[in-house]
């Protein structure tokens, strides 16, 4: 089935395996009712999910426009300075991002947890490397950061080491995408091998452009923002830059980053499995995209407005912004029940079903055996001993420890010392000493000794 | 577990959790529950000084940030991504179990995370705003409010925490009282808090007691003030965690008699049982000494014995860890769950009709004579993958089997005796639950792990179905 080769011809043969349709998986789910109505979790899923992907978004747009700024600093030292104060806001903003996705974590794994557990576990090895890299990327955020006045007359360690966070934050969104790209295609679970090869799941890139450019989209705006205050003294802090060039400069990263996401937007569209599709989803999506043209329009009003005009758009832009999110975000969950809920019905009937079948064998096994040879147990020992003992030791044969027979035959006539051997093993042959069986009563050793020495007639 | 299973063959899976999990429990227990009271009882020092000795204010003012600000970066990054890190290796891990776990204990997670999010605020807040909140008394008063607050939260989120802890150690009452309130009732609840918050404190105590002896080496007037200070804290709390561990270590066998009386006969937990109050009494005492040199003699007090009683507290608390584990054992959900994530209600179908008809994620559905090996490996990952390597560094079968079998030829028959019976006398380990088809598979399996040991992939090298299997190589047959 699997191609000896080149890696890209393995790659190109598990393009197609993903293509291709193979048989979907109908898992059990957890047989315990939600503890929680299910609109609740998925209200929780979606704003919290939203909440964390702004902090997300100005984390890592706000890495990118650092070190765009700090290379600028190698010929304008204020660009350097300003590249210090956009790093203030990191800290903040990663410390938000992490705290505010645990709730659309717990939301997803109570929701959806035989799908997302499924996508964990196939693209298991990254996925736990989240964990070590984001700490990796963070722990460069603060060397970066504190580290800012100490190795000024190094540039080029310090500039790698943002770098090298800039790096990893633009990787760790593809695990990410990757999750939730394979966790709505239970037919694809069967030929994904690995994160690799879940990557190449035909939405998964058009989704990464679509959150670069968020983005960047977002923190010029934050920044837009930030800088704008009026108790922020940008004069002050950098005399040999305008606050308005600066600020007009974001918002050409706000509005680049808007208008190239209606060019990705409809390849995100299109790329995505149709199954999910309807009217709904495209009702949703295409409502907020024609709110996000308001935006746009103020945003091309700013950026060509006089400089007394300048910034009184902004809460209009930041508004209607949020509400373009909120639509987009409601559309993804829309898409995402739409292509999971069929096949969620099919796997309520399969966990019942197989309930059924879990309490009729039961039943089943409880019923005592009609006929059969009916177990002769003579001696209470024999009851101790198949408690106790067996895992080790059998009548006749050697298992882990001797036969009893072999024990019977050493304590013949001396069920005292057998008892003392039971109470306090020491060790005389190879392999594992036998533990002291102290959990034992007096009664209960007594009669497992009284059983093992009848085995002598 | 009806999951594509995770596996890691060399390391183990439960060596993944452990590293994430303790490391996790020590920082948020020295560094964030112990450190911050300590922290903002430095900056009130500084704080009753400002109108009269603004100087030595000052230092008292720069010592807390210096500590604060070592803490600040520890807990921000590996502390909360590690705190992520358990959930996610968790899911890896043990899917069918936290999964459950989470419908039972969505409210107190939602409650925590809500804490959670107020202590990440706030510890934003206090490290953020110390340096512009210092020019005016009325100013520097919020501030050590934050600290106060934050200090609180701190304790509130382990509080709870310890509540969930508990309930998953409990074997009692889970399946007729399945509500996460039933886990501040348990009978180990307080016994844990009362252990681990001065366990904590004095963990924090320590720490700031590390840090000052290296902040102020130049300041030799000052040095004394600071240890005296910390070292009071420390001598404060010491006595109360050494305390609580006895209270929770005499607390352990009325709990585990009543409920598992066979714990009590094995070797590993005699030992365990044993070395416990070696290593309190080592750590603690070693604690306390160093306290007293530090307040009698702060200037010869030596940092790297700091360092040391440091590493032994945080063995000390990763010791009384694997308590956990075995209390829980085989269960992983108290009476309701084992280890290997297979409900005890499921195993008469199991039994019955085997563990491969019903799992999804298999590369073999029907045993055949043929198949005997592929099928063996699959039931290994579903019954006893989630404890044991097949052949690697940790737990590995083909160890325990040599432990008990010699490196002879192992044979069918005692191998089948012994799965078939190992839980009557191993009570940490669930009994076995495939049927007797299945037992066969896994012993040609096992035996495999002698002559031609092969390191079994995990689902995240593919599914093993839909895949050729790779030809039988010469040496092996």
């Amino acid at each position: 089935m699997f191609p000896e080769g080149t890696f890209l011809k393995r790659l190109i043969f598990m393009f197609i395996q993903i293509l291709l349709q193979a048989p979907t998986i109908v898992q059990k789910d957890i047989p315990l009712p939600l503890p929680v109505p299910e609109w609740f979790l998925i209200v929780v899923l979606v704003s919290m999910f939203l909440v964390h992907m702004l902090f997300i978004n100005f984390m890592v747009g706000g890495s990118i426009i650092t070190l765009a700024y700090q290379l600028l600093g190698l010929r304008k030292p204020d660009y350097d300075k300003l590249a210090y104060e956009v790093a203030q806001t990191i800290t903040v903003n990663k410390s938000m991002a992490v705290v505010m996705g645990i709730a659309p974590l717990l939301a997803i794994n109570t929701l959806y947890t035989t799908y997302f557990y499924t996508a964990n576990a196939l693209t298991g090895l990254m996925w736990i490397m989240i964990i070590p890299l984001v700490t990796i990327a963070f722990l460069l955020l603060y060397a970066h950061k504190f580290l800012w006045h100490r190795l000024e007359k190094n540039k080029l360690l310090h500039i790698s080491i943002l770098a090298t966070s800039v790096a990893i934050f633009l990787f760790v969104p593809l695990i990410f995408l990757t999750n939730v790209n394979l966790m709505m295609f239970p037919d694809k679970w069967s030929v994904v091998e690995g994160f690799l090869s879940a990557l190449t799941l035909p939405n998964v890139f058009p989704r990464y452009l679509h959150f670069l450019n968020a983005c960047l989209a977002a923190s010029g705006l934050l920044l837009v923002w930030y800088f704008g205050r009026s108790s922020f003294d940008f004069e002050g802090k950098f005399p040999a830059l305008s606050r308005y060039r600066i600020r007009l400069n974001l918002y050409t990263v706000t509005f680049y980053g808007s208008v190239v996401q209606f060019l990705v937007g409809p390849i995100v569209l299109m790329t995505l499995p149709t199954q999910g599709l309807g009217w709904n989803v495209l009702g949703v999506i295409l409502t907020g995209a024609s709110i996000a043209v308001f935006a746009l329009f103020w945003l091309w009003k700013e950026l060509n407005a006089q400089e007394a005009q300048f910034g009184k758009h902004f809460p209009k832009i930041a508004v209607t912004m949020g509400i373009v999110v909120l639509f987009m975000g409601s559309g993804r969950q829309l898409y995402r029940s739409n292509v999971i809920d069929p096949h969620r019905k099919l796997v309520a009937q399969k966990t019942a079903d197989y309930e059924k079948m879990v309490q009729e064998a039961r039943t089943e096994a409880a019923r005592p055996p009609a006929a059969g040879p009916a177990t002769a147990i003579n001696m209470p020992g024999e009851t101790v001993f198949n408690g106790n003992c067996v895992a080790c030791h059998q009548v006749d044969e050697k298992l882990v420890g001797p036969a009893m027979k072999e024990a019977a035959q050493i304590y013949k006539g001396n069920i005292n010392g057998l008892i003392g051997w039971i109470r306090k093993p020491g060790k005389k042959r190879e392999g594992p000493a036998m533990p002291a069986q102290t959990h034992l009563t007096d009664e209960q050793v007594k009669q497992v000794a009284e059983w093992i020495l009848s085995l002598n007639t | 577990m009806d999951f594509p299973i995770f596996h890691l063959d060399f390391i183990g899976n439960r060596a993944m959790i452990a590293i994430i999990a303790v490391l996790h429990a020590v920082i948020n227990h020295a560094l964030a529950v112990g450190l911050m009271p300590v922290v903002t009882m430095l900056e009130i020092k500084g704080f009753r000084l400002m109108a009269t000795q603004p100087e030595l204010a000052e230092k008292w003012d720069r010592l807390a940030y210096r500590i604060l600000f070592f803490a600040f970066i520890i807990t921000t990054t590996i502390g909360a991504m590690t705190g992520v890190g358990i959930w996610f290796s968790a899911a890896l891990i043990n899917p069918a179990s936290i999964a459950s776990l989470i419908r039972v204990f969505f409210g107190a997670w939602f409650v925590e995370w809500g804490v959670f999010v107020t202590e990440v605020v706030l510890m934003l807040l206090y490290f953020l705003t110390w340096k512009k909140l210092k020019s005016s008394m009325a100013m520097k008063f919020r501030h050590v409010k934050y600290g106060l607050f934050l200090s609180f939260f701190s304790w509130i989120t382990m509080a709870i925490i310890v509540s969930i802890l508990a309930f998953m150690m409990d074997t009692g009452n889970w399946n007729t009282n399945r509500s996460f309130l039933y886990g501040f009732t348990n009978p180990l609840y307080l016994p844990q808090l009362a252990f681990r918050t001065p366990l904590a404190m004095t963990m924090g105590g320590m720490i700031a007691l590390f840090l000052t002896l290296i902040f102020t080496r130049n300041d030799q007037p000052f040095r004394a003030v600071a240890l005296r200070s910390i070292s009071k804290w420390v001598l404060v709390w010491g006595p109360f965690a050494a305390g609580g561990a006895m209270l929770y270590y005499y607390m352990i066998p009325q709990n585990l008699t009543g409920n598992l009386p066979v714990a009590m006969g094995t070797i590993e937990f005699q030992s365990w049982y044993q070395q416990i109050i070696v290593i309190v009494a080592v750590a603690i005492g070693l604690v306390i000494l160093l306290a007293n040199w530090a307040y009698f003699r702060p200037r010869t007090t030596p940092v790297w014995l700091a360092g040391v009683s440091i590493l032994l507290i945080a063995g000390l608390m990763g010791h009384f860890e694997r308590l956990r584990e075995f209390i829980r054992k085989p269960y992983v959900i108290g009476e309701y769950m084992y280890s290997n994530g297979y409900r005890v209600e499921d195993y008469p179908l199991l039994k019955r009709d085997g563990v491969l008809k019903h799992a999804n994620f298999v590369a073999t559905k029907e045993i055949t004579v043929d198949n005997q090996l592929a099928a063996g490996r699959d039931v290994f990952i579903l019954t006893c993958s989630r404890c044991h390597t097949s052949n690697g560094a940790v737990n590995s079968l083909a160890s325990k089997f040599t432990n008990m079998f010699g490196t002879k030829p192992w044979e069918s028959g005692p191998l089948k005796g012994y799965i078939k019976n190992m839980h009557s006398a191993r009570y940490f380990m669930p009994p076995f639950p495939g049927n007797d088809e299945e037992l066969e598979a896994l012993t040609v399996f096992i035996k495999s792990l002698q002559d031609y040991p092969q390191p079994v992939p995990g689902a995240q090298d593919g599914l093993g179905f839909q895949k050729a299997t790779p030809a039988k190589p010469l040496a092996y047959n």
